[in-house]
């Protein structure tokens, strides 16, 4: 191990901030000086590292330096070969795994359930995409991990597929067998990239399900901004060994800003030291916290907070106890409902809320009276309004048909149609609820009738469903192709 | 003598300040930190925070305003829960009845308990009454696993900003309805209507109540030591009224000793000020 106690980004940026440094380049605000609101609002000692690349500060586009140096200790703390400092999100790394790994006609394999952020990629790239039906749990209408067989069998069908998409975990703390997985792909010569976006605490947590770097996965996307504690649009790229880094970093340059902000990469210098010096016991206070509100949610009756319980060996390999999703359907109530309720009642901010579960995101900052608003809250809801329960929707998993590949779709003739008469045609934008931002549709997949009524009560309910042009999803655009073909 | 004085600001340019002789006490717990004062005119005093909570001079007021209102109006209470009276003011108030069966207190801070036994024996006594039972844990989790038991709850609380601040949540008055009986009152120290900020808070507090319950009544006493001195209380109950149900014969019948409390002060209580009742219309 490196000295993780270092942060040669941020204390080069104390440096030049003690040298008085005269800046006659950009920003313009020139260390908050020409713009005495946001200084304000914002702070002088965060408008006065507000700075652009310069030698003593390095290049986000051509490390050399102590950017360099700062990665490579990002690298060590996660037991990665190369680590790249993102500024454009978590996003931006997906993004990276994808046009780095796959090019125009190559199949990718995933699980339905990714982050609309792969499937962008795919538009961009033009690879396409292989889709294996993750495992449901039906009572919870949640999406699981992929089982194995099923990663097993579409392997055989799609010999020719260049790389696995994992999710490590979902949204809802559910790990499918990652190092198997990765086994079996390399075995077939294929690349492993996993979404660790709801990952960052795997690397560091004791008792955690198993990091993508440590199952010998070849790429992985971290969120440092959520469990890791950066500021938001920070994230990491983590690269195994047998990964060109320099390829990747030509990838990244291609939509990566120039101006990489020095705000975004000192958190992650700073945050990457606090995971390796104290990330052990800091995720074991978010775990007990997060124990402690399930035990007591579950007491309430009605809500199901789950855990470790829903693991079968196979499609959930394993449980992300950090995350708290608690099902709300025999309340009679959605998650979206619940999620309201908390804010306009009782000005509760939680994560999401989808059809049947909420994820309430605990993490180091919280206190326990907080914990206790919530648990209590939740147990107000119960009592006043609670519901006859016979009208929920059954989620089912929607199983899509990809008819051409999101990049053909997207850039195809289209034609725009009220959205109960799309059934059978092939559309060509992304539908989705968010968050969690996992689409309902993606561009050149079939609509069906089934699909449509799923958008319907989404919309009922409350939940935010974007993509479409049409801000209100009263109407698709679809491929005018198929009929002209 | 040295020239000591305690000072409090009631808002950013308004200070209020005693003349101290010493500091007995002063104490960094888990959740605050804890002062005592000996002063000339008001005799010891307690601080959280460096905000004052009683003093010897003047608590009587507040413990009665606090206690005997609810039992006027119920004399028959049987089970009361208080929360946060770590000083033992309404505990000894509520140890004169002797209908009372049970007096569970919940107050997070064990250590403003024990700082209050050792210096202000003039509140703390109540602690020694075989019916109190002392609950150190945090006030929401204690009532959201009761239901139904009590005939009186006392928020007895320090302000909404700090560990108080749940106490003036939707949920926890929601939680207190539901650990309430049919008869059940729910009394609250309620905040000033003097000063912006704690009239903000004042009328948050009576809204989320309001929401809560279907009778929310406000009264007012007068209490030299709190800001602006004008404090008031909160009477929220499921049936029972503050003035209609109020029971002047029975409850001067029990012929209970107080210094400020007394039934005509009752019913005058809840006249209030044209300004305060233009705050407290739903808005």
């Amino acid at each position: 191990m490196k000295d993780q106690s270092k942060m040669p980004l941020m204390e080069a940026l104390q440096r030049m901030r003690h040298e008085r440094l005269v800046p006659f380049d950009v920003p313009g605000h020139k260390h908050g000086k020409g713009n005495p609101q946001l200084t304000e609002f914002l702070g002088e000692k965060c408008l006065s590292v507000d700075v652009n690349s310069m030698k003593p500060l390095d290049n986000l586009c051509h490390p050399v330096s102590v950017i360099k140096e700062a990665e490579e200790l990002a690298a060590d703390a996660f037991g990665a070969a190369q680590s790249f400092f993102m500024v454009g999100g978590t996003t931006s790394a997906v993004q990276t795994m994808i046009l780095s790994s796959v090019k125009s006609g190559d199949e990718i394999i995933l699980p339905r359930n990714v982050h609309q952020s792969v499937i962008n990629a795919l538009v961009l790239c033009g690879a396409v995409p292989v889709y294996i039906n993750p495992q449901m749990n039906k009572k919870l209408g949640i999406a699981l991990g992929m089982s194995i067989d099923d990663v097993k069998r579409t392997i055989v069908m799609h010999p020719n597929a260049k790389a696995i998409l994992v999710n490590n975990p979902t949204y809802y703390g559910i790990c499918s067998d990652l190092k198997q997985i990765t086994q079996i792909a390399h075995e077939k010569g294929l690349l492993v990239l996993v979404d660790e976006a709801h990952g960052t605490h795997f690397y560091f947590g004791k008792d955690m399900p198993v990091s993508a770097m440590a199952a010998g996965a070849d790429m992985a996307a971290i969120s440092m901004h959520k469990s890791g504690g950066s500021l938001t649009q920070s994230s990491l790229l983590l690269c195994g060994e047998k990964v060109n880094a320099n390829y990747v970093r030509k990838i990244i340059n291609l939509t990566q800003t120039t101006s990489g902000s020095y705000l975004l990469l000192s958190s992650l210098d700073i945050s990457r030291r606090n995971l390796a010096l104290w990330g052990e016991e800091t995720f074991e206070k978010v775990k007990n916290f997060a124990q402690y509100a399930r035990e007591e949610i579950n007491a309430i009756g009605d809500y199901y907070a789950y855990s470790k319980e829903l693991m079968n060996g196979d499609s959930v390999f394993d449980f992300d106890t950090t995350k708290l999703s608690v099902n709300t359907l025999d309340l009679g109530l959605a998650g979206i409902e619940v999620y309201d309720l908390l804010r306009d009642e009782y000005g509760i901010q939680i994560e999401f809320g989808d059809l049947g579960n909420i994820l309430a995101y605990i993490s180091v900052g919280d206190k326990n009276k907080n914990i206790e608003r919530l648990i209590s809250a939740l147990s107000e809801i119960r009592r006043i309004y609670k519901k006859d329960n016979k009208n929920m929707l059954d989620t089912e998993y929607i199983s899509p048909t990809v008819v051409i590949s999101p990049q053909e779709a997207f850039y195809a003739e289209k034609t725009s149609l009220p959205l109960a008469e799309c059934g059978g045609r092939v559309c060509t934008e992304f539908v989705m609820c968010y968050p969690p931002g996992i689409p309902i549709l993606a561009p050149g997949e079939r609509i069906t009738q089934e699909i449509i009524a799923y958008i319907q009560y989404a919309k009922d309910k409350g939940c935010v469903v974007t993509g479409p042009e049409s801000m209100d999803i009263s109407r698709l655009n679809v491929w005018e192709g198929e009929e002209n073909g | 003598m040295d020239d000591l004085w305690y000072s409090e600001y009631h808002t950013p340019s308004v200070r209020f300040s005693l003349k101290v002789s010493r500091q007995l006490h002063y104490e960094e717990s888990k959740y605050q930190k804890i002062s005592v004062f000996e002063s000339l005119e008001f005799g010891r005093f307690l601080t959280l925070d460096g905000i004052m909570m009683l003093t010897e001079r003047d608590e009587f007021i507040y413990h009665d305003v606090i206690t005997h209102p609810a039992m006027a109006v119920n004399p028959a209470i049987k089970n009361v829960l208080v929360i946060g009276a770590g000083d033992g003011g309404v505990v000894r108030e509520l140890g004169k009845y002797s209908g009372i069966e049970l007096i569970d207190i919940v107050e997070i801070d064990e250590r403003v308990v024990a700082v209050c036994k050792e210096f202000l024996p003039q509140t703390a006594c109540g602690f020694g009454d075989a019916r109190v039972h002392l609950h150190v844990q945090d006030g929401l989790k204690f009532v959201r696993h009761t239901d139904k038991k009590y005939d009186l709850i006392i928020v007895d609380s320090t302000d909404p900003f700090g560990p108080g601040e749940v106490l003036f949540t939707k949920e926890f008055y929601g939680n207190c309805c539901r650990a309430l009986t049919e008869e059940g009152i729910l009394i609250n120290q309620h905040e000033s209507p003097f000063y912006q900020e704690d009239a903000k808070a004042m009328k948050y507090a009576h809204r989320r109540i309001s929401h809560s319950f279907p009778m929310s009544y406000v009264y007012q006493a007068h209490i030299p030591t709190y800001p602006s001195g004008h404090w008031l209380f909160g009477f929220a109950s499921k049936g029972l009224h503050p003035l209609k149900d109020l029971k002047v014969e029975a409850w001067n019948a029990l012929g209970i000793k107080t210094k400020y409390y007394n039934t005509e002060l009752h019913q005058g209580a809840f006249g209030l000020p044209t300004y305060v009742k233009e705050m407290l219309k739903d808005e």
